[in-house]
């Protein structure tokens, strides 16, 4: 039988100000005293699961994947068009079986269509999705076609086969906001972790998507026309890393669930892969097997950065001393939140 | 209060906001508390010592409101010089027997009217059958006039005697004895006494955390001295008054479900004593006596109409013969060890849920089990109807499903929203309720099952010659029933109103409705269920269904509802002016006495007889009402006084003493009298106490704390009505024990873990909820901790647990029978209880260490002083 | 539709969702002072909305079992035991249990020097704030979420779909999705407080102040609920309670006021509330701003990519 907490253990609680430390880490803020009740979480943790995690690290895969096959198609790197092509195509896929999975139901998702809400970020993201989607499948569609043999592209599917390139262009343009979006979805909430994380979580994200797609691209693309997937993967990983940096110079005490328990494994892990990854990116030269390692290096860093950011945030829901401490400082500050013309 | 009765404590908290001061005196800290200015924790079981205490402040400081007291009180009435107070004889009064552990009321009386008083014998009688209960509108009965010293200077003056008695409860006692400390005593009494006089007054709500004690009806009693000596009584914003429990548990007293009351407060006749109508109704009339009981026969013989009807002739006294007759204690819990032993066979069950809600639940349901044929009527299937197959015994083996013989029959009852009716709340007022929807699938209301068991039973018997079926053929028994409602034709429900109409009464004759009790005749020419509710029907009209706003009527508000008697909404209000009839003062204005119309008036239907001018005095040799003056506020008294001391009617004292509860870790301080002598006490080996002092410090150390039981607000009392749903259900969803940190440090309690109480009677476990809400308090030098238990648990419903009244065993106040459920010692100790068998040994084995089935010994006081005590009675005798 | 003043600051929240000429905003002013904990609230709730049960656990938290606001608990009452040097947030020392040390009579009853009792048991009803600028109504993707005539914040149960955005984006975690059987009411549905939308309709007032015995749930038009608030606090302040303070009821705090607000006699948190609470959309213009420029980050870098050697 645990004990429960009564308010006179919360109170002890707040009575120290030791270190904590978890994982062996010591934490870089000293624990501030805090009230709650119970030891109780104040905001809720969204009821996501890994759908949403897998959802944004696959949009981020599919938006890169994109860019590298309407670039390989115009600078005529048939491989890397079919590969990214290929790769948004699958990476859409999962992203929608994801997204219905966690809403229940297909029709869960068109009722998100009936509306179009700017200030909702999930709206805008199922617009964005909406506008990117219809074309990167179609573009990875007359790629599949073009793989057919000659004779038997007839009709719409010569058409389709006509309509690979603009569409594949149009994806291009599109894919983007794709990758960028759900930066705004995890932050435009009440979540510590995530909300605290709003100026630099988008460039964070969409650099771990460059780094993903990229890495992708060296793993499925021979070493001839991966440059521009090495360029993509080294730089996106390079944004990513100063990004998160800087995104947890600016995040005072909700930065610590990135460091504390399966989150701080994650990002740990995330780090090491990315920067394991753009180090081999940028070394691997025509190395067909260091490109396959260094891309599965970043493709799965960028896993870890969606997870770990993830988990970082529900952790700092969960806690009540992260929503406490943070606000509890404005006010003693003597700045709390307040309108003014 | 807040607790127990949420709805009636929005107008303490209407007080809060006005300025009042709130202060609230409990063994713990409840959400009334939270609520309150100060919170004075004070050890259970110990507030006739805290009462005690500020009676004492009161007399030594002379802070009596004295002009009331003179006048309206017996202060100044002398008592017979053979009385001898507790203080002498070591806590017990003149007159005892330490046989029978009755006294001698002769030398209690007040100075020559000693013949008034009952022998032993007769305060045994009254003991059985709670008659002190049947007192509830009574009191003392006297002829003559007892002499009085005006001066309060005369030794035997009931003033000096109070002053005498209570001059040991010094505040350095109190703190001794409750462990409330002198400061936070004193801070009561100054707001006591400062709000009391001539502009103010006080009133003193009370519930069952003062009845449920072993001395429960001496709790009520300090009380009222209180509120006498301030002049509290009769005045607008004083009274003492119970907050009473269940829906209409007011009228099921003016009408009752008690076994020695019929309605109005007329004493079930004993069948020895009473053999005829006239030796009863002089019993509750007193013939030569003062007051308003001499029209008694009126009240009585109407009654009788109502059952009888026609039947009910002056030639057969009224079918008198046709009231079943006391014998003896056939109280509750004496009809409960009768199962037990085979005495009794069929029980009917309406509305009560014992084998969680009464004292001692093995003892309730082990009884249960050995009936033949048990009739339950109720919401739903409660623990009293399913402990043949889901109670403790059952996992302990005591009952075996198989071969439990008892018929259960149980069947469904309508709810109050289903029925139509009358509720009599704690004011006494009636409220008519219509029916809100009628009642499901085969749930009827108690009037349907009544009306109609009667019916049958009338039809099987029709044409039957035997003697003994006359009391049912004889009765009048034809109401009409409604034509819409949950069942139509020969199963209909009948009319309410009908029957309201007949407890208001009426004239045989013409069928005229009574407007006032003042009607009714010993002749047989009225009918009247219950006389004090005489008025209810008046002018054919059910004034209970009145619901005029308060916004459209006077602040008394008589034409919401119908208050008993008369609709007068206080009673005694004479006394709110003083002798000469005018208002205390313009603050407190009530009822007057209105100089040139030669009446009293006021607010409120004056309690008084309406020309009767404030300087009216009896004549010499005056009987009845003409004996009360006009200076007697207290009508339904023999002496028409306030009484601070009471000659009659108690059956443990003619005044308060502090008695240690039974079951208590500690001596009693003040006398060598421990626990109330007098109590009501089954020694049986199936009901064993846990030892107290005197008995030898290892024995009581067996149970080294106490426990204290009550509701709490998410749960109504045995469970019937909260644990089966789940809104109230989810709500306090476990049985749990209230410790304080410190008890839980000593015994290694952890909150949200489990731990069980121990007595000699069983283990009851529950969650630990380790709160400084509980704390330890300083008594006697020594510390003690004080456990509390909700007792709304059982097997049944959607959430289960133990049932806390499987820790008591069964001890009754002499005077009313209520149990001692407020307080008893108990080990306590981290996990769960032993299961199965293993529960019986475990428990044996502490009623072993504790030798509690060998019978402490009740008559504690010194041996002398027990001595000399009795002699006082022989001295009597012999006289 | 992302202007400064729709995200943020005083508005009347009927009127800025387009009611022309709505009736006057309706809120609660619940008075924690006064709040006796018999949680007649959350079962007359309960009972109006026909909210199925939120489990039947022992929480050991003083008289709290249901723990916290959520999808089948739209008011919830909280209990916070307090020794007296456990008083207002965090400002006091942290107090000694005395453990296993025993009081002595004297300190029990005794009041402080200060005049306050030793010991506090505070009580306090929840519910949805209704917010002025309602983070939980701004993110909804499928306008389940609707602001009502009376600035109300009501969910359709049969348009949402679930999805679960609206939870983390409430600042004070009040509303969820509701778990259960498939199958059972509303499961999977985001729940909370309608304010009784249904019974304001019909001139009715919600059920849980209807139920509650002291008023400490007052239910009305906003603006006389506000003036309420400020008489009652300089009230309680005159008493000597000083610790009263409001929460919600400024239009120029975080949410831009609440429609719900309270008055409270310790820090917010005490009882579970977030002490500076902000609607997150405040920052939504800002994140969009992040987020363009990531992506146009993302997009150049791409082309960067294939700028240069051909490798
Ligand atoms: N919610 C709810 N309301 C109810 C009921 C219910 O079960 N639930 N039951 C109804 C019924 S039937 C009744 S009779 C009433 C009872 O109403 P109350 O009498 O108010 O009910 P209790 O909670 O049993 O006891 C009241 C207080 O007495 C205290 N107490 C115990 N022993 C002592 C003592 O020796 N001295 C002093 N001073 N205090 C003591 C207890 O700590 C408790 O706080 O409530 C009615 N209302
Ligand atoms: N330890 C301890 N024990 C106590 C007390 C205590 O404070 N401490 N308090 C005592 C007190 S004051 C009381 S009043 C008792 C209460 O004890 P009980 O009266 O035994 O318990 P209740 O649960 O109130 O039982 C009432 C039953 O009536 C049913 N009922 C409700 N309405 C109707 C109706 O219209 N018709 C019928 N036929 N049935 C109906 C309900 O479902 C319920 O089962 O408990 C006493 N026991
Ligand atoms: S249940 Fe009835 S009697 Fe009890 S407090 Fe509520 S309204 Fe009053
Ligand atoms: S309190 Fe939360 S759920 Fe309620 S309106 Fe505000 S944001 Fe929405
Ligand atoms: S769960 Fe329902 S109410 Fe909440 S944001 Fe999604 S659609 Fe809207
Ligand atoms: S307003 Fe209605 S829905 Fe909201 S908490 Fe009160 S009763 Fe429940
Ligand atoms: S009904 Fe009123 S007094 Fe009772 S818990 Fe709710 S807010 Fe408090
Ligand atoms: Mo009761």
């Amino acid at each position: 039988m645990t004990e429960l907490k009564r308010p006179e253990q919360d109170a002890r609680r707040r009575g120290r100000g030791r270190r904590r430390k978890r994982d062996g880490e010591q934490s870089m803020v000293p624990e501030a005293e805090f009230t709650s009740y119970y030891g109780r979480p104040i905001v809720k943790p969204a009821p996501w699961e890994a759908d949403i995690p897998a959802y944004m690290f696959f949009g981020g895969l599919a938006a890169g994947s994109s860019m590298l096959a309407a670039g390989g198609d115009l600078t005529e790197r048939p491989t890397l068009r079919r590969v990214g092509r290929v790769a948004s195509l699958l990476s859409l896929t999962v992203t929608l079986v994801t997204l219905i999975h966690d809403l229940g139901r297909p029709s869960r998702f068109l009722n998100m269509l009936r509306t179009m809400k700017l200030t909702s970020p999930m709206s805008v993201g199922t617009w964005i999705l909406s506008a990117y989607g219809p074309f990167a499948g179609l573009a990875a569609v007359s790629e599949l076609v073009d793989m057919l043999p000659e004779g038997n592209r007839r009709g719409v599917l010569r058409l389709a086969s006509a309509l690979g390139k603009p569409a594949g262009m149009v994806a291009a343009v599109t894919a983007p906001p794709v990758a960028a979006y759900t930066a705004v979805l995890l932050a435009d909430t009440a979540t510590p972790s995530w909300h605290e994380a709003y100026r630099e979580l988008p460039f964070v994200f969409v650099g771990s998507a460059a780094a993903a797609a990229g890495g992708l691209g060296l793993l499925a693309v021979p070493p001839e026309e991966a440059g521009p997937a090495r360029r993509m993967a080294v730089g996106g990983a390079v944004l990513e890393m100063a990004a998160e940096q800087q995104m947890e110079r600016s995040m005072g005490i909700t930065a610590e669930p990135l460091h504390q328990g399966t989150a701080g494994r994650l990002m740990r892990a995330s780090k090491a892969l990315t920067a394991l990854g753009a180090v081999g990116a940028l070394l691997s030269g025509r190395s067909r097997l260091a490109g396959i390692v260094s891309g599965a290096a970043l493709i799965t860093g960028s896993v870890c950065t969606r997870f770990g950011i993830f988990h970082a945030g529900q952790e700092s829901a969960k806690d009540p001393r992260y929503t406490v401490v943070p606000q509890r400082e404005r006010l003693d500050r003597g700045q709390p939140i307040r309108y003014e013309d | 209060m807040a607790e127990a009765h949420p709805v009636g404590f929005q107008w303490v908290m209407e007080a809060k906001k006005r300025g009042a001061k709130v202060i609230h005196v409990d063994p713990r800290f409840t959400r009334t508390s939270a609520m309150a200015h100060t919170h004075v924790p004070i050890r259970v079981g110990t507030d006739i010592a805290f009462l005690g205490g500020i009676v004492n402040y009161v007399l030594s400081g002379e802070l009596d409101f004295r002009e009331y007291l003179l006048a309206y009180t017996n202060a100044a009435t002398i008592v017979s010089e053979d009385y001898v107070d507790a203080e002498e004889f070591d806590g017990l009064f003149s007159g005892f027997d330490p046989d029978t552990r009755t006294y001698d009321t002769r030398s209690w009386q007040y100075a020559q009217q000693e013949h008034t008083g009952n022998s032993e014998a007769g305060t045994h009688q009254q003991r059985e059958t709670a008659s002190s209960m049947q007192h509830e509108t009574h009191g003392a009965q006297m002829p003559g006039f007892p002499p009085r010293d005006e001066t309060l200077q005369h030794p035997n003056c009931v003033y000096q005697i109070l002053k005498r008695h209570f001059a040991r409860y010094t505040p350095e006692m109190v703190e001794r004895i409750c462990g409330v400390s002198q400061e936070a005593f004193l801070e009561v009494c100054h707001a006591w006494t400062e709000n009391s006089g001539r502009d103010r007054t006080t009133a003193l709500v009370y519930s069952v955390g003062w009845t449920q004690h072993s001395v429960g009806v001496q709790y009520i009693r300090t009380g009222a001295i209180l509120q006498l000596l301030l002049g509290n009584m009769g005045r607008p914003g004083g009274g003492i008054m119970a907050l009473r429990g269940h829906a209409s548990i007011q009228g099921s007293t003016d009408i009752p479900t008690l076994y020695n009351l019929l309605p109005g407060y007329l004493p079930m006749p004993h069948a020895t004593d009473h053999p005829d109508l006239q030796s009863w109704v002089d019993k509750v009339r007193q013939p030569g006596a003062k007051g308003f009981w001499s029209n008694a026969d009126a009240f009585a013989i109407s009654l009788l109409k109502s059952y009888w009807g026609d039947a009910a002739t002056a030639e057969n006294d009224y079918c008198f013969d046709y009231i079943p007759k006391l014998t003896g204690d056939h109280g509750t819990y004496r009809t409960v060890l009768d199962m037990i032993d085979g005495k009794v066979k069929g029980y009917f069950l309406l509305g009560q849920n014992p084998a969680v809600g009464s004292a001692h639940g093995r003892a309730q349901r082990l009884g249960m089990a050995n009936l033949d044929w048990l009739v339950v009527r109720d919401l739903f299937e409660i623990e009293s109807a399913s402990f043949w197959k889901n109670s403790p015994e059952v996992e302990t083996g005591e009952i075996v499903p198989e071969e439990c013989a008892t018929e259960v029959f149980l069947l469904p009852a309508a709810s109050h929203v289903e029925k139509e009716g009358t509720f009599t709340q704690t004011q006494r007022m009636l409220q008519w309720r219509e029916k809100a929807l009628d009642p499901r699938g085969d749930c009827r209301s108690e009037l349907w099952f009544f009306y109609h068991l009667g019916r049958l039973l009338r039809e099987r018997l029709a044409g039957s010659t035997e003697e003994r079926d006359r009391p049912l053929l004889d009765l009048a028994w034809d109401y009409p029933v409604h034509d819409s409602g949950p069942a139509s034709g020969e199963w209909a429900e009948p009319s309410a109103e009908a029957v309201l109409m007949e407890i208001n009464g009426y004239e045989v004759a013409t069928r005229r409705p009574l407007s006032s009790f003042n009607e009714m005749k010993a002749d047989g020419s009225t009918v009247g269920g219950c006389w004090i509710y005489t008025g209810v029907f008046a002018d054919g009209v059910n004034q209970a269904a009145r619901r005029k706003p308060g916004s459209e009527q006077s602040w008394v508000a008589p034409e919401w509802g119908w208050a008993w008697p008369a609709n007068r909404r206080i009673l005694y209000n004479r006394a709110s002016a003083d002798p000469d009839g005018k208002p205390w003062s313009e603050r407190k204005a009530y009822v007057w006495w209105d100089e040139e119309a030669g009446q009293w008036t006021g607010h409120d239907v004056p309690d008084f007889e309406k020309t009767k001018p404030p300087s009216y005095r009896a004549p010499e040799g005056a009987e009845g009402v003409k004996a009360i003056e006009g200076v007697d506020p207290f009508i339904m008294q023999g002496d028409g006084k306030g009484a601070l001391y009471v000659p009659q009617g108690l059956i443990d004292g003619p005044l308060p003493t502090h008695y240690e509860p039974v079951e208590s870790p500690f001596r009693n301080a003040l006398y060598g009298q421990q626990a109330n002598p007098t109590r009501k006490q089954y020694s049986r080996d199936d009901n064993p106490l846990n030892p107290s002092p005197p008995s030898s410090e290892e024995a009581v150390a067996v149970f080294p704390y106490i426990f204290t039981t009550s509701r709490l607000t998410e749960h109504h009392t045995a469970g019937g009505m909260s644990r089966y749903l789940q809104y109230l259900s989810e709500l306090q969803p476990e049985m749990f024990v209230e410790v304080s940190p410190e008890l839980a440090a000593e015994r290694g309690l952890v909150n949200g873990g489990w731990c069980h109480v121990v007595t000699a009677r069983s283990a009851v476990e529950g969650r630990v909820l380790v709160t400084d809400r509980l704390r330890p308090l300083r008594v006697e030098g020594r510390v003690v901790h004080q456990v509390w238990l909700p007792y709304h648990w059982g097997t049944g419903g959607m959430v289960t647990g133990d049932s806390t009244n499987d820790l008591f065993g069964i001890t009754l106040d002499p005077n009313v029978l209520i149990q001692e459920s407020k307080v008893g010692t108990c080990d306590v100790r981290p996990g769960r209880r032993p299961t199965g068998p293993a529960l019986r040994e475990y428990v044996e084995g502490y009623v072993e260490r504790a030798q509690a089935n060998d019978g402490a010994p009740v008559v504690t006081a010194d041996a002398d002083a027990v001595r000399a005590s009795q002699a006082v009675a022989d001295r009597g005798e012999q006289a | 539709m992302i202007g400064k003043n729709s995200l943020f600051g005083p508005i009347d929240p009927a009127v800025e969702s387009g009611y022309s000429d709505p009736p006057a905003r309706k809120g609660f002013f619940t008075d924690t002072s006064v709040c006796i904990g018999c949680k007649a609230c959350e079962v007359a709730c309960k009972e109006w909305n026909a909210i199925p049960d939120d489990g039947f656990d022992f929480l050991g938290m003083s008289y709290d079992n249901t723990g916290a606001l959520g999808a089948s608990t739209w008011r919830h009452v909280a209990f916070i035991e307090q020794p007296a040097g456990r008083r207002d947030g965090g400002s006091s020392a942290p107090v000694d249990l005395g453990m296993p040390s025993i009081r002595t009579s004297d300190g029990d009853t005794a009041a402080e020097e200060d005049g306050k009792p030793d010991f506090r048991w505070l009580m306090s009803s929840d519910v949805c704030k209704h917010c002025t600028h309602a983070a939980c109504l701004d993110v909804c993707p499928t306008g389940s979420l609707f602001r009502t005539e009376f600035g109300t914040v009501v969910v359709q149960d049969d348009i949402c779909n679930g999805c679960g955005y609206c939870v983390p984006a409430c600042p004070y975690g009040v509303i969820e999705r509701r778990k259960g059987p498939e199958g059972a009411k509303n499961v999977g549905i985001a729940q909370k407080c309608t304010l009784c939308y249904d019974r304001l309709g019909a001139g009715m007032t919600p059920a849980c102040a209807q139920a509650c015995p002291t008023e400490s749930i007052q239910f009305g038009d906003v603006d006389e609920l506000r003036r309420r608030a400020e008489e009652r606090l300089e009230k309680l302040h005159a008493d000597g309670v000083q610790e009263a303070r409001l929460y919600g009821h400024d239009p120029n705090d975080g949410v831009g006021g609440a429609g719900a607000f309270f008055l409270l006699l310790d820090e917010p948190e005490v009882y579970g509330l977030p002490p500076d609470p902000v609607v997150t959309t405040r920052d939504l213009p800002r994140m969009f701003n992040r987020a363009t420029a990531a992506a146009v980050t993302l997009f150049a870098g791409a082309v960067l990519s294939f700028l240069g050697r051909r490798r």
